[in-house]
């Protein structure tokens, strides 16, 4: 049995099946809400979800059962009295330690929960960057969207912001550095390159489980591959139909394996073609194969969002699942090699977490 | 409306707030609230100081209104700094906004 955790912008559902057989909705919580992203926390069974109401801004919740009681998370607020209110979270991710989680939001800014998501605190070594005021933000705000943590070693961690770039520490986010060497951003200027300042917009990054130092990266026109920690980067987007996107995921079972979703170009973001194709490398991005069976074929203009592709299990049991703005959610039960629609008129998705249940 | 009796000072500076949707539980349950403040920002920053289940929600951490709230007094649109009369009603909405 496979739970799929769907944040929309109506709201939150999952839904629970089998991808050879068929998904069921099983529970829909905070109705008429965007919900950005949700999750549940393998370790404690926990779903947290992260919900900003476009009246009383955003917050994060936590229930044992999505169709039960949820519970206001403490904590997740910027320092009251300063001049910046804190405008969404994007993503939420678990640490590497007994009730550790981690939360990405936008102005750029991480929290850390040491109580399963309960209770949030603001990780100051981010927050009080020097160069944080010389921070971009892209087209969604100054999100912080992707949260790597690195098996077994808890003080290793990578952040992604947009458009504000990598950041690495090795100390468990007392202390960041950038990581955006070799990243060619086409949208800026030649001479602006060497500002590294200058926006960095990082879509999505992933890290290759049993090869830690590695990490792909869909980036605003580009897919990327790093082999040291994300301290710098490789462009492995030839081969695709197109380098733009926004999700990304990985086989944990092999670190040469990367899928990804093209979309046409930034500026006109939806699946090329009229046809709706994963693109899977087995290779560590020298090739990429398009992995479509089943997936609409013709007359389908597809926007996927950074949060709404996932997986669960590895190898030839990996799963993967992906929602698109249309409201439709896919998956696929063999690693991408076919494909079936689990529902079709759901709300527009934001983030789809899969896991076994 | 004029107070009188003994605590007239200090019902002369009451108004009434009224919350709406998801304000209301987060106060205990009650629509209406009556609260000491000479502004609007005043009478919310004493609303959540009695009701610490919603700091954030009306007020964000610069301590201001968030954008898609609406805050009207005796009926007419109202900001921050907006005086309150004593007996004044002062309605917190949700702004008309979404898609």
């Amino acid at each position: 049995m496979t739970e799929l955790v769907v944040g929309t912008k109506k709201g939150l559902f999952t839904l629970e099946g089998d991808p050879a057989d068929w998904f069921e909705i099983t529970a829909r919580a905070f109705e008429g809400q965007p919900v950005d992203y949700a999750t549940r926390d393998p370790r404690s069974g926990r779903i947290l979800a992260t919900v900003t109401s476009p009246f009383y801004g955003p917050k994060i919740f936590h229930a044992e059962d999505p169709a039960g009681e949820w519970e206001q998370a403490e904590g997740v607020a910027l320092p009251e009295g300063g001049e910046q209110a804190l405008e969404r979270i994007w993503v939420i991710a678990c640490g590497e330690t007994e009730g550790l989680v981690y939360a990405g939001g936008d102005p750029g800014v991480l929290f850390e929960s040491r109580d399963g998501g309960a209770s949030w605190q603001l990780n100051a070594g981010l927050w009080e960057q020097p160069s944080r005021p010389k921070w971009q933000p892209g087209g969604g705000g100054l999100c912080l969207h992707s949260i790597a943590t690195w098996p077994g070693e808890p003080d290793r961690l990578a952040v992604a912001v947009s458009a504000a770039g990598m950041w690495l520490s090795d100390d468990g986010g007392q202390t960041w550095r950038r990581g955006n060497e070799g990243i060619v951003p086409r949208y800026l200027p030649e001479e602006a390159l060497q500002d590294e300042n200058a926006g960095r917009c990082v879509h999505h990054v992933e890290r290759a489980p049993r090869r830690p130092e590695r990490l792909f990266m869909q980036f605003h026109g580009g897919v990327y591959r790093s082999d040291d920690a994300g301290e710098s980067w490789t462009a492995i987007g030839d081969g695709l139909p197109s380098d733009f996107g926004f999700p990304l995921t990985v086989d944990p079972a092999d670190p040469d394996c990367a899928y990804v979703i093209p979309l046409v170009a930034d500026m006109d973001r939806v699946t090329p073609e009229g046809r709706v194709r994963v693109y899977e490398t087995r290779d560590g991005g020298a090739s990429w194969n398009p992995r479509g069976d089943g997936l609409p074929a013709e007359h389908a203009y597809l926007t996927v969002l950074r949060q709404a592709f996932h997986r669960t299990g590895e190898g030839e049991q990996l799963e993967l699942y992906f929602g698109a703005t249309s409201g439709e959610l896919f998956g696929s039960g063999d690693a991408g090699a076919s494909w079936s629609t689990i529902a079709s008129r759901l709300p527009p998705i934001f983030s789809v977490v899969a896991s076994g249940r | 409306m004029t107070a009188t009796g003994p605590d007239s000072e200090m019902m002369a500076a009451t108004a009434t707030l009224c919350l709406h949707g998801p304000l209301r539980k987060l106060a205990g349950g009650g629509a209406e609230h009556r609260v000491q403040g000479a502004t609007v920002i005043a009478l919310l920053r004493e609303l959540e100081r009695r009701h610490p289940d919603l700091a954030g929600w009306v007020l964000d951490e610069r301590g201001q209104i968030r954008r898609h709230i609406n805050v009207f007094v005796g009926g007419e649109r109202a900001g921050e700094e907006t005086a309150v009369e004593p007996g004044d009603r002062v309605e917190v909405l949700p702004a008309i906004t979404g898609g």
